[in-house]
């Protein structure tokens, strides 16, 4: 199995969701209002977006802003920390990849 | 005049700092990069999510929502949220005031945000922590998350990282994450605490009646073992993830009995099916700030904090500190040090009859703190784990073996050195995760020549980031505005 959201419908804090659409890579993405980006990610089951200098892939790992592991591109922005930055509906999410750029970053 | 304090942080210690300067009289700023206060113990949903009962995922739900609706309705309290502070400008030599406070208020890493600059009579600095984790192979794989990243998402955005979870590291910390996870629907396969029950049972055991007025916290800690027990989750002491495998993600972790000094007891490594692993060896002080402020540090078996004194006052005059940058040792501690340091930066009698009970508290809060290093302590041996292609940079990706060599290097083996060789350290997060690593990995290598100088380079500040949050080249060309002068200026 992957990562995902709790279902509205059997969390405990009973929450009334509003659903979101953000496009990542040119390809649509089902979120929820108040997700965060990397949440919005993971809830779709995936696990890694970001490429490292080798290309290792790169998620989340901190969750809280101090890895900078999960770094993507929102609206032509670079470098926006995905575990951060509230997703709002239609953002234009695009990964980023550290790979063969041989640049020092 | 009424003095203005402004509060880095919403967590725990800048609420009860906010709650407290208010009541002293002060004005105050109270900002969090976050959208809505709670800092990491209270972290909430967001506002989207139309939660009727965000208070079920926490504990003491009713006080803290008691205290921030106080806080952030007061008509002395400005409440900024999304606001990363960052950059703090000192004054001049022999000028008594605190540094100016640099702010960027709008989306995160956004471009466009509002640059401000605040002016305060007084800063109290509650920025907190984040998980430190040692390396071990495998590590990197998409599906390694810190025990925070975990609890994060599960109490923040109900988004739970797998179904078959393995929890490891050190420190109590471990059981409310286990706890949060099992609440979401995971399966929590085991907590493995890398501390023998020897250790854990010494360190808690000792002066036990320095626990009874965290008497809370423990309470809260014996309520999370028997959710474990009534889950069938193992919690298991001596135990570690020493190596996560996978293809393009983690599959398997491998765990192993540890000596006491965290050295792998060959022959007890178990191959355990995961698809989500998360650790936490304990916590890292959020020292951007405090580095910036000029605050003096004060060094620990467990690494270096700001130093304060009775007072919650830092080195630097006017600058205050409270919660986990002083020291790790929980929720209750963060507010004891808030309350007192809010007080006193508002201008507070510091003879005050109600501050007695504070800085008892306060107290008792640092004796804890020295219990819970005791008892969670990182053993000598985690080295031993890693292998020479083990990944310690995550940024640079550099391994083990390429900093070994260097360190060895005769010529270049200091840390500034070994930094700019093999780029360990200066990748995005700018050695926020592998910093103390990479450190003591060096200190270890050079034992025998013990700070060793490179010639014509300055020795390495760990802590010492100029700019304490991103900010863009647009951002930065862009005059800050200063909120006060433009509402005295009609
Ligand atoms: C990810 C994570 C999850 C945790 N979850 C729990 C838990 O569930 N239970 C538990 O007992 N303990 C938990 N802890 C431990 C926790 O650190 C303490 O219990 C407590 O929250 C510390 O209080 P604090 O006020 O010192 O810091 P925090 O609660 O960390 O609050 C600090 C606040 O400062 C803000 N901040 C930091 N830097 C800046 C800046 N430059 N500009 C503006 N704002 C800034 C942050 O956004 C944060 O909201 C967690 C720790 C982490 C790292
Ligand atoms: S996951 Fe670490 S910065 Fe986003």
């Amino acid at each position: 199995m992957s990562p995902r959201i709790v279902p509205a419908s059997s969390d405990a804090a009973r929450r009334r969701d509003t659903p979101l659409q953000i496009t990542v890579d040119g390809a649509a993405v089902a979120g929820v209002e108040g997700q965060t980006v990397a949440g919005v990610l993971l809830a779709a089951g995936r696990r890694s977006w970001r490429a490292g200098p080798s290309g290792a892939p790169r998620g989340v790992f901190c969750g809280i802003g101090a890895c900078f592991d999960c770094l993507v591109t929102v609206n032509g922005e670079r470098d926006v920390r995905a575990c951060r930055r509230r997703a709002v509906d239609g953002d234009a999410v695009s990964t980023q990849s550290r790979a063969g750029t041989g640049e020092p970053r | 005049m009424t003095r203005h304090v402004v509060i880095v942080g919403a967590g725990p210690a800048g609420l009860a700092a906010a709650a407290s300067a208010l009541r002293a009289g002060a004005r105050v700023t109270l900002l969090d990069t976050a959208e809505r206060p709670g800092g990491q113990y209270h972290r909430m949903l967001p506002d989207a999510y139309r939660a009727e009962r965000n208070g079920r995922l926490h504990h003491g739900w009713a006080r803290f929502d008691r205290l921030r609706r106080h806080v952030l309705g007061h008509p002395r309290c400005a409440w900024w949220p999304e606001s990363a502070v960052w950059s703090l400008e000192r004054s001049d030599p022999g000028d008594p005031a605190p540094p100016l406070v640099h702010v960027l208020r709008g989306p995160a890493d956004g471009a466009g945000r509002d640059r401000l600059v605040l002016r305060p009579d007084a800063l109290v600095l509650a920025p907190g922590a984040h998980d430190r984790v040692l390396p071990f192979p495998g590590w990197d794989l998409p599906g390694v998350y810190t025990a925070g990243a975990a609890q994060a998402l599960a109490k923040g955005e109900r988004v739970v990282v797998g179904d078959r979870v393995v929890i490891g590291g050190a420190g109590p910390f471990l059981l409310p994450v286990a706890a949060s996870l099992i609440e979401a629907g995971s399966a929590v396969l085991a907590v493995l605490e890398a501390n023998p029950a020897r250790t854990v049972a010494r360190g808690w055991g000792r002066r036990p009646w320095e626990l009874a007025p965290q008497a809370g916290k423990a309470g809260e800690l014996a309520e999370y073992a028997a959710l474990l027990a009534r889950h069938r989750v193992p919690y298991r002491t001596g135990r570690a993830v020493v190596e996560a495998r996978g293809d393009g993600r983690v599959e398997e972790v491998v765990t192993a009995r540890l000596r006491a000094d965290w050295s792998v007891l060959p022959g007890t490594e178990r191959v355990v099916a995961v698809d989500a692993a998360c650790v936490s060896h304990g916590f890292s002080p959020q020292l951007e700030l405090p580095a910036a402020a000029g605050c003096a540090l004060r060094d620990t078996a467990s690494g270096p904090f700001t130093e304060v004194d009775g007072d919650q006052l830092t080195s630097v005059p006017g600058v205050y500190a409270a919660g986990e940058i002083t020291g790790i040792a929980g929720a209750p501690a963060a507010r004891a040090e808030g309350l007192l340091a809010g007080w006193l930066a508002a201008g507070g009698a510091p003879a005050a009859p109600e501050l007695r009970p504070l800085r008892r508290a306060r107290d008792r809060a640092r004796a804890f703190a020295g219990r819970l290093a005791a008892a969670h302590p990182i053993g000598a041996g985690w080295p031993g784990w890693l292998r020479a292609d083990t990944v310690v940079c995550r940024c640079e990706e550099t391994d083990f073996g390429t900093l070994c060599r260097a360190a060895d290097d005769r010529a270049g083996g200091a840390a500034r050195a070994v930094k700019l060789g093999t780029r360990a350290g200066l990748g995005p997060c700018q050695a926020r995760i592998c910093g103390p690593t990479v450190a003591e990995l060096l200190r270890r290598r050079a034992a025998g020549a013990p700070g060793r100088p490179a010639e014509g380079l300055a020795p390495a500040t760990p802590h010492h980031r100029p700019i304490a949050q991103p900010i863009r080249l647009g951002e930065l060309a862009r005059p800050p505005r200063d909120p006060h002068e433009k509402e005295n200026t009609p």
